[in-house]
């Protein structure tokens, strides 16, 4: 028997697994499937990691290999090249090349991250040849195995994957034609608009898509329409790049097969429900990271997954568990919160939520019952970045809800 | 001297079911088709079901052939190791007219000799499939309809093909036929092969290659049917829902597959083109709204991918199975139901090879197959002894799929060359992700176990090679 198991060993992961140590558990087993830690930190060879937790800008290598190297200095056991088939409250199954193998836990800490959104879940008509590829599989082509994937390539989709990989292709000769965003706005960090575009003159065609893909063999081209209001294609106003790469960087889902195959709640965000000790439905099973809701940083992936790691292991060595009865309610203009609940344990909660559409002078509200408690204002909100607010338990009556309006009523 | 006895053209289902057939007799077979990959026609798009055979004119090779192969399947599931569940098929009726056509199928199912059907009341449809849209109200159920994997059909005839002798060539177009006295030579590009006979079963170019041995007597129209494929969700539909035919075809199905995903389509539009197989957003629309009319709450947001196929449709709307001059046999306009009719085909037209070569039956036949291992269905102590033996199948590649690294090298060592031909034969890359995760490792493994760079790699064959 296994006190801690902590599924996948990226960002999340690793954090969870030192804080839970630190916190006094010491049997801890981190599982992860690929060659080595880090998740994947290990393909983002650009430098923009850890700004809050180092004060500094770190690869994303760099930043994993802080704290591989702590997650190697406490001894904690680490097994790679394994795959977890299977999880329940207080078992998981698990393989590798040297055989399938089950064993029971205490508790778990899901941190498998997230997978990108394929070509079918846009359902772009056309034929189905070679040179589609999503941005994350680009980026694992180019800076871990040093392959080219493309010569003239047009980009589907502004969110920041999508960005940094039009320079990152740029720079490795290939020429970017476009980059197309459905919506009005682009999905990603403004850093990442001026730093991957901008500077390199790479036209953003916002309010755009790609309605057909071209070429039999190798793609050939695409035909791109602008959309109108409800995002539907403007088809008359269509005009064709010619291209023999599309990337698509369509957004990242939380992967939770696992999670689903055990049973557990899932949300809106497409991962677990959770309370603010990031515990899931299951008793026993906490999640943090991508898994939980994607993320634009790392810095609050590790700082939720430590979060984690330290109720996991208080779980573990009190057997306590907190009952969280306040729901957490998105309102008007937000697209999710989490967590899900919240427990009257501790004296605040952390909220993170992202917003539904961009908004300037920005006020957000947390409302109790019908009664405003706190109320922040901000310059420019935009749904690529994830807001957080912290809230003061005592102030809560029985429910939270999160509102967000622009601000014109002053 | 002939190099061979009979050379069949086509390696879609019809032409591996045929040389399926002719493995059992003690004669030299050639195979060629002109991808790189088998299974790259209208036998890797398609609904995969084997229909029961209520729907074709009854006195048509389309009903007995249907029928006969219906059956055949049922047994060699087992011998050959195929991806099949007989999981019945239901005609959805909404109309008054609807129910008075349901009658007058369940007539022409037994006319055409399928034993039987039920008629099942909007309750017991309800009851047995409840995604089935209220509206409802009645079907008839066909228990012997079943779900296949077409590519495992296929590859399951191939394989078995080979294993009892036949030569199997890909990358081999055949480009012309010359007529000798003795037989024929088949060119391909700079290679030609004498052969005593030939088989066409060329698909949507049957039409072309009869045209290159006897004056044109058909032509062949290409007919798209489009697709979409939803993400795995158990239980959602478990038979075939059919809706009541209009004119054109069987209409827009939702069906579970063999590997639990749902299928909704296809539509039918004349494209003039024949390798025109591009989904287009009216089609796709159309064929979702369709299939929405029998399960409401189909949940397009877990599309997974689309895809279309082309039917081979021959002027006059039956299988074209015959010998129009001797020694040559044509397979041809083999549209629905041609896979589920493949072994029959296979058998008839297999039958009338060997008579015309006086073929003598081999006494070392082996009738059967045994698919490649899916580790992930393995018993937990089977998995620990087939690692122990071979470590690559404890080593997930396709996270989605979970397929091990020993699927794979295996699919490599039965003939893939492509993404695709793994696909299709494990299922790397078939998954939700449709090979975002898995791409770069198959690359790698791909290469190591060619033996090719990395860039040398298509998704099908040359001109489609994944890195440039
Ligand atoms: C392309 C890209 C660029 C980014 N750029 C920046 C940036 O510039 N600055 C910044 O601060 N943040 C950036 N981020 C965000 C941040 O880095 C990520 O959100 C964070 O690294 C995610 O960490 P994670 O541990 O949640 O997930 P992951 O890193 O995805 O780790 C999950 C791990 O779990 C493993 N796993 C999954 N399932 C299983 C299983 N069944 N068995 C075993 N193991 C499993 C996986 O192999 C993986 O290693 C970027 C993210 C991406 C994708
Ligand atoms: C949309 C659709 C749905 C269908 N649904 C069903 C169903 O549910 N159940 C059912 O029973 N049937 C169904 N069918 C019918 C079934 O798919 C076909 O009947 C069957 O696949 C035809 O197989 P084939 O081998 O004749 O043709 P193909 O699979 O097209 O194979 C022909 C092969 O010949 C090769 N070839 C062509 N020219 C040459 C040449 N010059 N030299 C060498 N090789 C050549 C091609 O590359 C190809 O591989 C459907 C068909 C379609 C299109």
């Amino acid at each position: 028997m296994r006190a801690l198991v902590v599924i996948g060993a990226g960002a999340s992961g690793m954090a969870a697994a030192i804080s839970a140590h630190d916190s006094g558990v010491k049997d801890i087993l981190i599982i992860e499937r690929g060659p080595e830690m880090g998740g994947i930190l290990t393909q983002c060879i650009h430098s923009g990691f850890g700004l809050h937790t180092f004060h500094e800008e770190l690869t994303g290598p760099e930043y994993a290999d802080r704290f591989q190297k702590e997650v190697l200095k406490r001894g904690i056991d680490v097994l790679l090249n394994t795959t977890v088939l299977e999880i329940d409250s207080h078992f998981i199954r698990y393989i590798n090349s040297t055989g399938i193998y089950e064993e029971e836990c205490q508790a778990i800490v899901l941190a498998m991250g997230s997978r990108e959104r394929a070509r079918g879940a846009l359902n772009i008509p056309g034929e189905r040849p070679a040179g589609i590829f999503s941005a994350g599989t680009a980026q694992h082509l180019m800076n871990l195995d040093g392959c080219r994937i493309g010569k003239k390539v047009v980009i589907l989709g502004s969110g920041d994957i999508g960005l940094i990989m039009a320079r990152r292709l740029t720079l490795e000769g290939s020429h970017v034609l476009a980059v197309v965003e459905i919506m009005p706005y682009s999905g990603g960090l403004k850093r990442n608009i001026v730093q991957c575009l901008e500077d390199f003159s790479i036209p953003l065609y916002l309010s755009h898509t790609i309605t057909e893909i071209k070429g039999k063999k190798r793609v050939e081209g695409v035909a791109v329409s602008p959309v109108d209001e409800n995002l539907q294609p403007l088809p008359d106003r269509s005009f064709d790049i010619p291209c023999d790469t599309l990337l698509l960087s369509v957004g990242l889902l939380p992967e939770n097969e696992l999670t689903k195959k055990a049973g557990a709640e899932l949300s809106s965000t497409g991962g677990p429900v959770v309370d603010d000790s990031y515990e899931t439905s299951l008793p026993g099973v906490f999640a943090a990271g991508n898994v939980l809701h994607i993320h634009d940083l790392v810095d609050y992936v590790s700082q939720e997954a430590e979060e984690a790691g330290r109720n996991a292991a208080r779980y573990i060595l009190s057997g306590e568990c907190d009952e969280a009865c306040i729901p957490v309610v998105p309102g008007h203009g937000v697209r999710y919160a989490v967590p899900q609940f919240i427990s009257r344990t501790g004296k605040d909660a952390l909220i993170k939520f992202r917003i539904a559409k961009p908004m300037r002078n920005a006020v957000i509200s947390l409302i109790s019952d019908g009664r405003i408690i706190k109320r922040m204002r901000k310059k420019v909100v935009s749904p690529g970045e994830m807001e957080r607010v912290s809230v003061q338990k005592s102030l809560i009556d029985s429910e939270l809800k999160l509102e967000v309006a622009e601000n014109d009523e002053t | 001297m002939m190099d061979y006895d009979v050379i069949v053209i086509g390696g879609g289902v019809t032409g591996t079911a045929i040389a399926w057939y002719l493995a059992r007799y003690d004669i030299k077979v050639l195979l060629l088709e002109k991808e790189c990959e088998l299974c790259e026609g209208a036998s890797k798009a398609n609904s995969g079901i084997a229909h029961s055979g209520y729907d074709p004119e009854p006195g048509t090779l389309k009903a007995s052939l249907n029928v006969r192969g219906s059956r055949m399947l049922h047994s060699l599931a087992s011998l050959l190791d195929l991806d099949y569940m007989q999981n019945g098929a239901m005609v959805l009726a909404f109309s008054d007219s609807d129910l008075k056509k349901l009658e007058k199928l369940k007539e022409r199912g037994s006319a055409n000799g399928v034993s039987y059907s039920e008629m099942l009341s909007k309750d017991e449809v309800l009851r047995r499939e409840r995604n089935v849209s209220k509206d409802v109200k009645a079907a008839l159920f066909f228990p012997t309809s079943a779900i296949i994997c077409p590519f495992s059909l296929v590859y399951a005839f191939a394989e078995n093909a080979a294993v009892n002798g036949v030569e199997v060539r890909t990358s081999a177009p055949v480009t012309g036929i010359e007529k000798r006295r003795d037989g024929f030579v088949i060119h391909s590009d700079d290679l030609s092969f004498a052969s005593r006979s030939v088989v066409n079963a060329a698909g949507i170019y049957a039409d072309r290659i009869s045209a290159m041995v006897v004056p044109e007597y058909f032509s062949l129209t290409p007919r798209r049917g489009e697709y979409v494929l939803l993400d795995k969700t158990e239980g959602f539909v478990t038979s075939t829902l059919f809706r009541t035919p209009a004119e054109l075809g069987k209409g827009v199905l939702v069906t579970p597959t063999v590997h639990g995903n749902i299928l909704v389509g296809p539509d039918c539009i004349e494209t003039g083109e024949k390798d025109n197989t591009a989904t287009v957003s009216k089609g796709l629309a159309a064929v979702m709204e369709s299939g929405r009319k029998s399960v409401p709450e189909l949940n397009y947001r877990t599309i997974i991918t689309s895809f279309s196929g082309v039917r081979a449709h021959p002027d006059g709307n039956d299988f074209i199975i015959d010998m129009p001059c001797p020694g040559f046999f044509n397979a041809a306009g083999i549209e629905s139901p041609g896979l589920t009719a493949s072994p029959a085909i296979g058998e008839m037209a297999g039958s009338m090879v060997a008579e015309y070569l006086k073929a003598k039956k081999k006494n070392n036949y082996i009738e059967t197959r045994k698919k490649i291992v899916r580790a992930s269905s393995l018993s937990p102590e089977k998995l620990n002894d087939l690692i122990a033996t071979n470590p690559g199948y404890g080593r997930i590649v396709c996270r989605c799929e979970s397929v091990s690294e020993g699927e794979i090298v295996e699919a490599v060592r039965r003939g893939a060359v492509t993404l695709d031909g793994v696909k299709r034969r494990v299922r790397a890359g078939m998954g939700r992700c449709q090979g975002g995760f898995c791409t770069p490792l198959l690359l790698d493994i791909l290469s190591r176990e060619l033996n090719v760079k990395k860039e040398m790699l298509g998704k099908k064959g040359p001109g489609s090679e994944v890195l440039v």
